[in-house]
């Protein structure tokens, strides 16, 4: 197996973009990613693109065709592939570009990830979201994503301390974050007192718990390691790429309140790297909702169950902390285009690693780390990387 | 949904028929045709369940999708049944009824229509049994 690294990468800015179609989301993208790592495109060998539901946000399929030929690659004929996994298919389609590589087939290999949800009201998104978790048991019957990660939170909070101070302060966290990222959604601070006034969506979430309706583009070229530095001085290496699975449905998982998938991924990267959580210096968690980064916390080991919210209250995973999670600005205020949000991730720990992170720019970073997650934990990718 | 993908589930939804392997003594709802513990020694058959059950953990819909919207707020939760298995169904009571623990039972329910002039979902919801 060969070395990876990370040559290049680009990113949308993410929010409501009214004026942008699919198309133009991930050409924007890949114009930036390809620039970044001085490529042309016909040194490309392979596209993966990570989305999870043009078929239902503009009713079209067969999205990595259509992607290559919008990028100018049609005459080029070079395989497309698009990857589903939910809110996890931007990680996943980064995975597969990194398996491409590491096996030898290709060499110059792009991962995107994209999105356009604002073109259906809200009522169907909500609609085309639950998807993501199981249609005939689960969505049937009334169920939300923001009502299974709200059942999360009940569990949790019947069984550990944590409280309603201690969840608002990861949207607290998360957008001050946020205001210092130029491609973030919500570039503006909140306060706990607006998290806890915000109206209720799904007891006891809140509005300002819940990550928001975005559209947005991600993409980065991948390379040998060994051929890197003919494009980029500041080659990224891929440490590990790790992925897992549970049951579809919330109900039926071990633990409620544990994403077993979370555990088993978290610990197939520090494995497969050689590391432990004492060296990673920065982590982008899945926060689509306030819960699901305490869990995410506690789930990769960082601390044990129960902790999280403590830790959160006490600075530890701020910018300045031990252990800065989300310096993005996370789901909740950078914004979750599903499909484009694990590559966002990578994005944001490349920035961070070449010490291109502006005013969030955590300092002396050498190793981050990236955490996707599809559903309510059916599936999750983890990534390390590293300079 | 389809007319067709709702009626072949209709003894699932109505009648809570699940199945239970008769090697391990397991229990699954919604069935399985496959046990993920026995797997191929495994001998699957259908098996009524009561649906009398426990609520793991609930919360309360205030924003749902399209189907749902006209019905917000509504009670949902995690049952356990006593069989074993967990299902997400919605609990026929107040916001400030629901709470962990708390025994239920099964009632026939409308779940959603498609529209004013399409197809009536039934299925089961359940009611606090204490």
């Amino acid at each position: 197996m060969r070395d990876v690294a990370v040559i290049g990468a680009g990113c949308t800015t993410f929010g409501e973009k009214w004026n942008m179609s699919f198309r133009n989301l991930f050409v924007e993208a890949g114009i930036l990613a390809l620039e970044d790592a001085g490529v042309a495109g016909e040194q490309i060998d392979g596209l993966y693109v990570g989305n999870m539901s043009a078929g239902r946000f503009v009713e079209q399929e067969h999205i990595g065709a259509l992607i290559a030929d919008y990028a100018g690659l049609a005459s080029h004929h070079i395989p497309a592939t698009r990857v589903e996994a939910a809110c996890a298919s931007g990680g996943l389609s980064f995975r597969q570009a990194v398996i491409s590589v590491a096996s030898g087939m290709e060499d110059i290999v792009v991962a995107a990830g994209v999105e356009k949800m604002t073109d259906v009201a809200s009522g169907a998104s909500v609609d085309t979201l639950a998807g993501a978790a199981d249609r005939e048991w689960e969505g049937f019957v009334g169920a939300t994503f923001p009502g299974l990660y709200a059942m999360i939170a009940t569990d949790y909070m019947n069984r550990y301390p944590l409280t309603r101070e201690q969840l608002a302060q990861v949207a607290v966290k998360n957008h001050f974050n946020g205001a210092r990222n130029p491609i973030a959604q919500f570039q503006q601070e909140i306060t706990i007192d607006t998290v806890v006034r915000s109206s209720l969506v799904a007891d006891p979430l809140r509005l300002f718990d819940c990550s928001p309706i975005t559209d947005g583009a991600a993409a980065v070229v991948l390379a040998p390691l060994d051929r890197a530095r003919e494009f980029t001085d500041t080659p990224v290496k891929v440490l590990a790429s790790a992925q897992a699975s549970d049951t579809i449905t919330l109900h039926d998982r071990r633990d409620i309140s544990t994403l077993d998938a979370s555990v088993a991924a978290g610990r197939r990267a520090f494995q497969m790297a050689g590391l432990s959580i004492a060296d990673i210096d920065l982590v982008e968690v899945h926060d689509c909702f306030t819960i699901a980064e305490i869990c995410a916390i506690e789930d990769l080991g960082f601390c044990r169950k129960g902790e999280a919210g403590r830790l959160t209250e006490e600075g530890v995973t701020a910018l300045d902390g031990d252990i800065p999670v989300n310096t993005s600005g996370g789901l909740k205020a950078c914004g979750h285009p599903v499909g484009a949000t694990g590559i966002k991730q990578v994005f944001e720990i490349i920035q961070q690693l070449r010490g291109e992170a502006g005013k969030r720019q955590i300092d002396g970073a050498v190793i981050g780390m990236t955490h996707n997650v599809g559903g309510t934990g059916a599936t999750v990718a983890v990534h390390i990387l590293g300079v | 949904m389809s007319v067709a993908r709702f009626w072949r589930k209709i003894p699932q939804r109505y009648n809570l028929i699940g199945t239970t392997c008769t090697t391990c003594g397991r229990y699954f709802f919604p069935p399985r045709s496959f046990c993920p513990d026995c797997r191929r020694a495994g001998n699957i058959v259908d098996y009524k369940f009561s649906g009398k059950g426990a609520v793991v953990t609930h919360t309360v819909i205030r924003t749902a999708s399209e189907q749902f919207e006209k019905m917000t707020p509504y009670v949902l939760a995690i049952v356990k049944l006593d069989e074993g298995p967990r299902i997400t169904a919605q609990l026929v009571c107040t916001p400030e009824e629901v709470r962990i623990g708390m025994r239920v039972k099964p009632v026939f329910r409308k779940i959603a229509a498609d529209g004013e002039s399409g197809v009536i979902y039934y299925g089961t919801k359940y009611v606090p049994a204490e």
